[in-house]
């Protein structure tokens, strides 16, 4: 049997960049293949080669056998390829089968054309027990099932090679274990699966082949069943990782920060924390563990005083913090400081050349410049210096803060605020699109500031991150705390019950 | 989706936006052919117009003073990401804010009431400016429109005053009394007369020096201080300037008085520079090609200070051309400018896309 997709020898240079360096990738029919690779390793690259979003500088793409060209989306469609994108491409307002229908509609007028989507979705629902109603409005559906009707869509188009870009960063662990069951009944079915993903544990759980790109190469394609996760990540990186960072017991010293009941409501008047208590004590990790959107990111702002809290009391160093300390320069000038959740839109300004993001929040430090105006060559300098402590590659502190990638823009911001020394630090998705080389030193960092009697709060929603890293372990469901373990007293399950809501009273 | 265009920072800075001006003279010139004239000599006496004589380049920089007022008040806006529609109508004000100080305090000595007469233009103007600046902030109000709506108020209000309340009763036209003559900026060629240096006379005044002036001290501003910062901050990016303790509706209010004021420059060189009394419609859509010149210097002072020079040639060459050829006519000339706006601002994308692809082959053999 012919294979589903061969490319060969692909190259694609975006100006300086080599994102694809030869690349070859032989993925066999009715099989799931897994892509894993470092963020940048290029892997994105190639997959919007294949959809036809990019074209390769050279390079040959074949399906099923036949030389094929692919110059945009609609040629992939038409040679059976369909994508399921990180970020759906839904319209929130539309039910389901307009959504399917979406530029595909067959004429004119609507009516033959939504027949048609109508007995095809009831076949697809029951081939590959895809349960979901035809006429519901997408924007009600949760995550899961949206991303369900992204597969729909695609299988609708005839498509018989399904691409999959990170599909479960934006799932919760049941979610994902439900989309897994789907990608095996399409494989049943003989349709064939390609997986982009950084979660070395979903590849082990799902692939049956798996190949590894790094610097834009394609350094390896191996069956799943023959390697094992701390061999992936050394040919990811190029040379060996811990996955686990090492850690000594440590006793908790004096709380540092106190909050008792404290509720939070967003802009739109939704509670979004309800009555949380937690402390953070000096030498300590605790962790948030959490589905995305359940009160942690307006926790995390509510703390560092970017959001006022309708109900409840933080205390800093057994002192209340008054109203008007609270703010993100009184919190900052206590030395609570914060590393937010998402750099981009909070940490960093992008467009901004580096050295002017590392000192977003703190440039009324009178160091940075005398009277109104801020001296850039002592800015530059002191990034410089940063930089070398941090490797943050490349060393280019005028380079605009987009131009690096996720893990170096993450150490800028790790290192703007832990140079300065802070007493608690709140630490939001650390390693969010950070690779694997960036993960290990960011954790590994984290640990030195606790061994240094730093009171950290972490928020991820990495589960593992959440349990290498913390000593002690809470866990938020719809805003409020649901429970609270001691992280060497744990496993996945019992979070997993606790960060779905079923409380100890419950349990 | 299509990857991201990088250019070396001198193609970005100086080769697009000569190639757009390029491009576009040749389209207004195949215009010009259109109506049967040739635009060879068009061009000829354009340039002629406006820097081929002493007289032509003194008006040339006296409207350059203007657009260089305009194009920084609405650069500081844009760096906090608001788009200031209304420089026209806070340059109205900023003349009655001049007026009312020169008119009223005309017992002060010339150094006195110069600089208080400035201040009175720039006060008024920030004020015209940092009410929707205010109701943006507080009320969610879009700057657009509400600036928008104050050129309006500024004109109608102003209409009022000069026919009902500042008007001398035995003058027929709606304009005030004489500024004290203390009060009036020199003319360039009186300053250089005075050094013993004769130039042809021209509306040129000393206003020009303070435009520079203003325009470095915009640079200081924006790029260098802590201010500037986080006006940047704000408009490239409000989430992460309330991560960093900035107050985006304090900025946004501190940018449209800034910007108030500066529109308030126009009315200085106008007023106080030439006409010497505060009068009807003296702002003439400055205010609004203000606009395009900062599209086009790309919101940096420099850039603006260029652009200035180029819509000041415009303005003086066309209005020599008009006049020579009577077939181009002013209409013409304004067609022309629109022309230069839509390519420098407008298709700016396309020449980046165009030069990207002339350069590729030299980027890529730099590289290896």
């Amino acid at each position: 049997m012919l294979p589903a997709i061969q490319l060969h020898a692909i190259n694609k240079r975006f100006g300086e960049v080599h994102a694809n360096k030869d690349v070859n990738l032989t993925v066999e029919r009715g099989t799931i293949h897994g892509i894993v690779g470092e963020n940048g390793a290029g892997k994105s690259t190639l997959m919007s080669i294949l959809y036809g979003f990019y074209e390769a500088d050279s390079g040959e793409i074949r399906v099923n056998g036949k030389p094929v060209s692919i110059r945009s989306p609609n040629d992939a469609i038409s040679v059976g390829i369909g994508m399921v994108h990180q970020h759906f491409m839904l319209v929130e307002t539309l039910t389901v089968v307009e959504n399917v229908m979406l530029g595909a509609e067959g004429g004119v007028m609507l009516r033959g054309g939504e027949a048609k989507v109508r007995a095809e979705l009831a076949r697809l629902s029951s081939d590959y027990g895809l349960e979901i109603a035809p006429d519901a409005i997408v924007g009600d559906l949760s995550v899961g099932l949206q991303q369900r009707v992204e597969i729909l869509k695609a299988l609708y188009r005839g498509a018989d090679i399904l691409i999959l870009d990170e599909p479960t960063a934006v799932l919760t662990p049941a979610e994902a274990d439900a989309l897994f069951e789907l990608l095996r009944a399409l494989r049943a079915q003989g349709k064939t699966v390609v997986l982009i993903t950084h979660k070395l544990r979903e590849i082990m759980a799902v692939t049956d082949r798996v190949s590894v790109m790094r610097r834009g190469e394609m350094v390896a394609t191996v069956e799943t069943k023959h390697t094992s996760p701390p061999e992936l990540a050394e040919l990811m990186v190029g040379r060996r990782v811990l996955l686990r960072v090492e850690k000594a017991e440590r006793e908790p010293g004096a709380p540092l920060l106190e909050v008792q009941n404290l509720s939070v409501i967003d802009s739109r008047g939704v509670l979004r924390v309800a009555n949380a208590s937690l402390n953070v004590c000096a030498g300590e990790i605790v962790g948030i563990a959490g589905v995305a959107g359940n009160g942690q990111s307006e926790l995390l702002e509510a703390l560092a005083g970017m959001r006022q809290p309708v109900l409840g009391t933080i205390k800093f160093e057994g002192c209340e913090v008054r109203f008007d300390q609270h703010n993100p320069h009184g919190m900052r000038k206590l030395g609570l400081l914060h590393v937010p959740e998402d750099r981009l839109r909070m940490g960093l300004v992008s467009a901004f050349p580096a050295f002017e993001s590392a000192v977003l929040g703190f440039t009324d430090d009178p160091r940075l410049g005398a009277g109104p105006f801020l001296d850039h060559d002592r800015m530059i300098a002191d990034l410089t210096a940063k930089m070398e402590a941090y490797d943050v590659r490349p060393r280019a502190p005028r380079l605009k803060s987009s131009k690096f990638s996720g893990g170096n823009q993450q150490k800028i911001v790790l290192a703007r605020e832990i140079e300065r020394n802070p007493k608690v630090l709140l630490v939001g998705q650390p390693t969010r699109g950070v690779d694997i080389g960036a993960i290990e030193f960011i954790h590994r960092r984290l640990i030195a500031l606790r061994d240094a009697g730093v009171g950290i709060l972490l928020v991820s929603v990495e589960l593992d991150e959440i349990m290498n890293l913390s000593d002690r372990i809470l866990t938020m469901c719809g805003g409020q705390i649901t429970g609270e373990r001691k992280a060497n007293e744990t496993n996945e399950q019992d979070l997993g019950l606790l960060m779905a809501g079923v409380t100890e009273q419950a349990a | 989706m299509s990857a991201p265009i990088d250019l070396p920072k001198w193609a970005d800075t100086v080769l697009v936006p000569a190639v757009s001006v390029v491009a576009a003279f040749f389209v207004a010139g195949m215009v010009v052919v259109g109506i049967g004239e040739n635009p060879l000599t068009a061009t000829r006496l354009l340039l002629e117009g406006s820097v081929g004589t002493g007289e032509g380049l003194g008006f040339t920089l006296f409207y350059t003073t203007n657009f260089i007022f305009t194009g920084l008040a609405v650069a500081v806006a844009y760096h906090a990401g608001l788009f200031n529609i209304g420089a026209e109508g806070q340059a109205t004000l900023g003349g009655l804010g001049a007026a009312l100080v020169l008119l009223n305090l005309s017992f002060l000595p010339g150094f006195l009431l110069i600089p208080v007469g400035i201040l009175g233009a720039a006060a008024f103007g920030a004020l015209w400016g940092a009410i929707p600046g205010y109701l943006q902030a507080k009320r969610g109000s879009h700057i657009v429109i509400t600036t928008i709506m104050f050129n309006w108020l500024a004109s109608v209000l102003i209409v009022y005053l000069l026919v009902n309340v500042l008007r001398e009763p035995t003058n027929m036209n709606p304009e005030t009394k004489a500024f004290p003559a203390q009060s009036q900026i020199p003319f360039m060629h009186e300053v250089f007369a005075a050094f013993g240096v004769e130039i042809a006379p021209s509306q040129l005044n000393l206003t020009f020096v303070l435009a520079l002036a203003a325009a470095y001290a915009i640079w200081l501003l924006i790029y260098r201080s802590r201010l500037g910062y986080a006006i940047r901050t704000v408009g490239f990016n409000p989430t992460a300037a309330v991560y960093a303790g900035i107050s985006p509706a304090r900025i946004t209010v501190i940018a449209m008085v800034l910007s108030g004021a500066l529109a308030g420059g126009l009315a200085v060189n106008e007023l106080m520079g030439y006409q010497h009394r505060l009068l009807l419609e003296f702002t003439s859509g400055y205010g609004f090609v203000g606009i395009a010149v900062a599209l086009m210097g790309r919101a940096h002072p420099l850039g603006i200070i260029l652009a200035s020079l180029l819509f000041g040639i415009l303005y003086q060459g066309g209005a020599e051309l008009a006049f020579e050829q009577p077939a181009i006519t002013r209409d013409m000339v304004v067609v022309i400018g629109g022309i230069i706006i839509l390519f420098a601002g407008a298709l700016e994308g396309l020449f980046r896309r165009l030069v990207a692809r002339a350069l590729m082959p030299a980027m890529r053999q730099a590289r290896a």
